[in-house]
């Protein structure tokens, strides 16, 4: 049961990937990605980790995919359409991304550091209680630097975005 | 029960795609959203390794990466918007303004 549904959001989220990276107007591939961050919510209800997953789509699909739209909408993408991809031969990037890719597996894979098979204790209800505890309690102040720089990011964006003054 | 090496598979393959996105996209924003990928298949390793190792600490290692992810695209953005408005050009390969 598990099994199916993971392999369908995950099937579901290469697809919207490859949509993203492949289509040709840039508000398709908004739209993958909002699908693409959708399915990897649904992936994080998998895992057992259900605040991340409204995490994910408050912040991925609810803000910065909104964020990517009106920007789409304020600058003109249409002459985007006509090349998508950089010119000249892109032969070593390709070599280069599965050798990558290709490292990652067998790294990961066939490393013995973690042969873990099954889950070492399953956890019972009140998960989110003992994240938030821990979050505010262990790693407060990393918690508060990250607001900090949210703040930062905020005033930065506002003073890039301005007009200049004439 | 889903292995855990099927999560780190789906992990690799969203982020060679995300990477090929970066390095192949000629349009600054489809660049970017492609770096949102990478950030979010990252995010799945996190999650799933500290749900198979029972540990809080990989879904607070991933709520970081949200929260800086969110920072860095706002002020992305506002350098992007800045640069349609001076260079009026999106093409990666055409911002070369600080090649000397």
């Amino acid at each position: 049961m598990d099994q199916g549904f993971f392999l369908l959001f995950a099937a579901a989220s290469v697809v919207a990937a490859l949509t993203l990276v492949l289509a040709r107007n840039p508000v398709h591939s908004a739209l993958a990605l909002m699908a693409c961050f959708l399915q990897v919510s649904a992936i994080f209800v998998l895992l057992a980790a259900p605040l991340l997953a409204v995490i994910q789509i408050f912040i991925y699909v609810g803000a910065i995919m909104v964020l990517f739209l009106f920007v789409i909408m304020m600058i003109d993408v249409r002459e985007a359409v006509l090349q998508r991809f950089l010119p000249g031969s892109n032969l070593p990037v390709l070599v280069l991304l599965v050798l990558l890719g290709v490292e990652m597996l067998v790294l990961v894979l066939r490393s013995d550091r973690f042969s873990v098979a099954e889950p070492v204790a399953m956890r019972t209800g009140g998960e989110v209680r003992q994240l938030s505890t821990t979050l505010f309690a262990d790693y407060l102040l990393p918690f508060e630097v990250a607001s900090v720089i949210l703040l930062a990011a905020l005033v930065g964006a506002i003073v890039l975005a301005r007009k200049e003054p004439q | 029960m889903v292995p855990l090496w099927w999560y780190i598979v789906l992990g690799v393959v969203l982020f060679v795609i995300g990477a090929a996105g970066v390095l192949l996209r000629r349009n600054i924003l489809v660049v970017l959203m492609s770096l949102e990928l990478l950030l979010n298949s990252v995010n799945i390793n996190f999650i799933a390794f500290g749900h198979y190792y029972d540990d809080f600490r990989g879904q607070i290692f991933a709520i970081f990466v949200i929260a800086i992810t969110a920072a860095e695209v706002a002020v992305a953005l506002g350098i992007l918007v800045a640069l349609a408005r001076n260079k009026s050009t999106l093409k990666v390969d055409e911002v070369t303004m600080m090649k000397g």
